[in-house]
């Protein structure tokens, strides 16, 4: 799986697609899958919610969400495993809800890959070409071609159980890639695996899409993998999307207070708005005194909200920052405080520093040096410093 | 490590003890049975020669030994009526466990798919009927198909006949006994190999364009071979050797080996070819078992 360019590869083709007439005239800018408020529901349980959705062709695309929120259900509603109650599911504008799952031009990776244990490789590979009708010849092309993608050479006569977890990983994503599938559907693809693996597994995984252009949409609960793999990631809460952006956006720009605690480790301290100014807003907080913020670009509506900023937004020093620039040293927040935790991660150090008030602010800096005289300890007073644009406001 | 340390304590009793059962239980009375098909049959008690008597030393003993003879064998080979009850009960065996299979496996393939609570109380379906004695289920049947019995009436009352049929003392009978008798051990294990199936494997071959019947084909069935296996196997060896069911429910023209053995024991008083019946029966076994254990080690090694 190496980046190669896409040229070499013969052209992307669908092996089983059913016969179907040409899409409407509007096609030109219809995205490849559309869901259009889908709900699914099990007795009087909301899997799926009233859940819209675009994704475009070639997009690796993740559902991100805790257990429990919809995100398997609503996957297994494009499989076709599941049929929604109500709302449309439409592969380039076509209702796909009469299609079974076996008449889909969709696979699927599963979370325990399903490798059937009765096949060896080959024949797990080789599973769903049989079955689409292609010649002998063709077939044992297609799984040559696809051994090589995953890299398996040499094992297609073991059966699964004679494979280690990570080779099972590949055939499982070989045989469900076999068919050249318009849409690769992926749960929790690398759930199974150990951490180390798993990342390397994410890197071949992203070279891979990229390789085929096959549009991949990954069921994920880990936003480390989200945020690494995925052009957009939509998160999940309670049967309903959330918000839709890139890793970015979600991280920098979380729409609500749940996705910004969800999505990485976050400061939230409450307040009102006490005053504003020209692109400043002044929130008065009750455990962190005043915050000077950068204004949302949404202008805030409500009058208690919630500060957030990132732990590693947050620097420590002993005296407070230096500031080039005296007429703006006023916009810097400065917080003081003593230091009550240290946590060494190797590249990064995390520090908790109880403030004045109280309460517990988290700072993470990179440990660019190797011999850092600066480090603190426990029992250290601090400044904690970080500037307006590095808060965020959130009104829920 | 000496061999007292080896077969000392408690742990080591408990690994031994099957053996000892077996020994006990099985081999010495095989053993016996063995002695007896080797003798001639006699008017004495018991009704054999020779009679190992250890009292009278070691040159009765010798004499003994020399008296005993392959000649029941060669009976059962030269008499066709030993021949035909063993073909007969092999056919029997054969036919009712193909049709117990045919019956038992949507029955454990539609228990396996149902909710979790119900399958508890499908499961004590299938075992309800073991706690109303065997025998008096047979006779129950003999009621029913009998000549004025509740299926000609049911029958006769919705004008399907006009006049009783025979049911009773046919073949039919004596196999709807045995598919009824036999039908728990069929669906039990295969109930188990199909219920702990992975329902993601059927979902992935439907995912990679296999329709529901070439699903069940291509992945369910093959993968429920053990089971299968099992349930045949659970059948096949004890109707091979069935007598209640056939000399209840089936005519008196034929006879399994099971009848012929009863017959020749207690009507004929011939234990020695009683005895010689029996251990062909065992060997005949045999082969199916080892068959099966070999298939299961194949299995086992497989899954490593």
């Amino acid at each position: 799986m190496t980046d190669e360019p896409a040229t070499s590869e013969p052209p992307l083709e669908v092996v089983a697609e059913p016969a179907r007439p040409a899409p409407p005239a509007e096609a030109a800018d219809i995205p490849l899958l559309r869901i259009e408020a889908v709900v699914k529901q099990f007795g009087g349980f909301r899997a799926v919610d009233r859940l819209s959705l675009d994704i475009r062709a070639g997009e690796f695309f993740a559902l991100l969400g805790p257990s429990g929120c919809g995100k398997t259900t609503l996957l297994r509603m494009l499989a076709g495993f599941e049929t929604p109650d109500e709302g449309r599911i439409l592969l380039d504008g076509w209702d796909i809800a009469p299609l079974l799952p076996h008449e889909r031009p969709v696979n699927m990776m599963f979370q325990n890959y399903a490798l059937f244990p009765h096949l060896s490789v080959r024949d797990n590979i080789a599973f769903g070409l049989k079955r689409a009708g292609m010649a002998a010849s063709e077939i044992a092309e297609r799984v040559a071609e696809m051994v090589a993608l995953v890299k398996l050479e040499g094992l297609e006569k073991r059966k699964p159980d004679q494979l280690s977890g990570g080779q099972k990983q590949r055939v499982a994503l070989a045989r469900a890639l076999a068919r050249r599938p318009r849409i690769l559907l992926l749960d929790e693809p690398l759930a199974a695996l150990d951490k180390k693996l798993r990342e390397s597994t994410q890197a071949e995984l992203m070279a891979l899409q990229r390789r085929l252009g096959t549009t991949f949409i990954i069921v994920t609960h880990d936003q480390d993998e989200a945020m690494t793999m995925a052009d957009r990631i939509g998160v999940m809460d309670r049967g309903r999307l959330e918000q839709v952006a890139t890793p970015r956006q979600l991280y920098e720009a979380p729409a609500s207070r749940w996705i910004a605690e969800f999505v990485g480790d976050i400061n939230l301290f409450e307040g009102e708005v006490a005053s504003r100014e020209a692109g400043r807003l002044v929130i008065a907080t009750r455990e962190a005194g005043s915050i000077v913020v950068a204004a949302p670009l949404q202008p805030i509506t409500k009058d208690v909200v919630a500060v957030a900023i990132r732990p590693e937004k947050v620097k420590l020093s002993r005296r407070g920052p230096a500031s080039d620039d005296a007429d703006h040293a006023h916009a810097i927040n400065r917080l003081e405080g003593v230091v009550t935790d240290v946590g060494y991660l190797g590249g990064t150090t995390t520090y908790r520093v109880q403030l004045d008030s109280g309460a517990v602010l988290r700072s993470s800096m990179a440990n660019t040096a190797r011999i850092d005289i600066d480090a603190y300890s426990p029992t250290h007073r601090v400044v904690a410093w970080f500037t307006p644009d590095d808060c965020l406001v959130l009104e829920q | 490590m000496s061999a007292r340390r080896i077969f000392a304590g408690p742990a080591r009793l408990a690994a031994i003890a099957p053996y000892l059962w077996m020994a006990l239980f099985f081999l010495v009375p095989f053993g016996f049975v063995l002695k007896i098909s080797l003798s001639q049959t006699a008017v004495a008690q018991p009704p054999y020669l020779p009679v190992f008597d250890f009292t009278q030393g070691l040159a009765a003993i010798k004499a003994a030994f020399a008296a005993l003879s392959l000649d029941n064998y060669r009976l059962l080979v030269s008499d066709n009526l030993y021949v035909l009850s063993y073909l007969r009960s092999l056919v029997v065996a054969a036919v009712s466990t193909a049709i117990l299979l045919l019956i038992g496996y949507p029955i454990a393939y539609g228990m396996a798919r149902l909710p979790q609570r119900w399958q508890g109380i499908a499961m004590m379906l299938v075992i309800v009927p073991f706690w109303t004695s065997f025998l008096i289920r047979i006779y129950a049947w003999i009621n029913i198909l009998q000549h004025d019995g509740l299926l000609n009436q049911i029958l006769l009352a919705l004008h399907v006949v006009s006049a009783p049929v025979v049911w009773l003392s046919t073949d039919s009978a004596m196999y709807l006994g045995i598919v009824y008798s036999y039908l728990p051990f069929m669906i039990l294990p295969l109930y188990a190999t199909l219920a702990k199936m992975d329902p993601a494997l059927t979902e992935a071959a439907n995912d990679l364009g296999a329709s529901p019947q070439a699903t069940f084909w291509l992945v369910t069935f093959p993968l429920s071979l053990p089971g299968v296996g099992a349930g045949a196997l659970l059948c096949f060896i004890p109707i091979l050797g069935e007598f209640v069911i056939p000399d209840l429910l089936a005519g008196s023209d034929s006879m399994m080996i099971g009848q012929t053995l009863w017959l020749e024991f207690f009507t004929n008083k011939d234990w020695p070819v009683a005895a010689a019946v029996a251990v062909v029966l065992l060997v005949l076994l045999v082969v199916p078992l080892a068959l099966y254990d070999r298939l299961q080690r194949r299995q086992l090694e497989a899954g490593r």
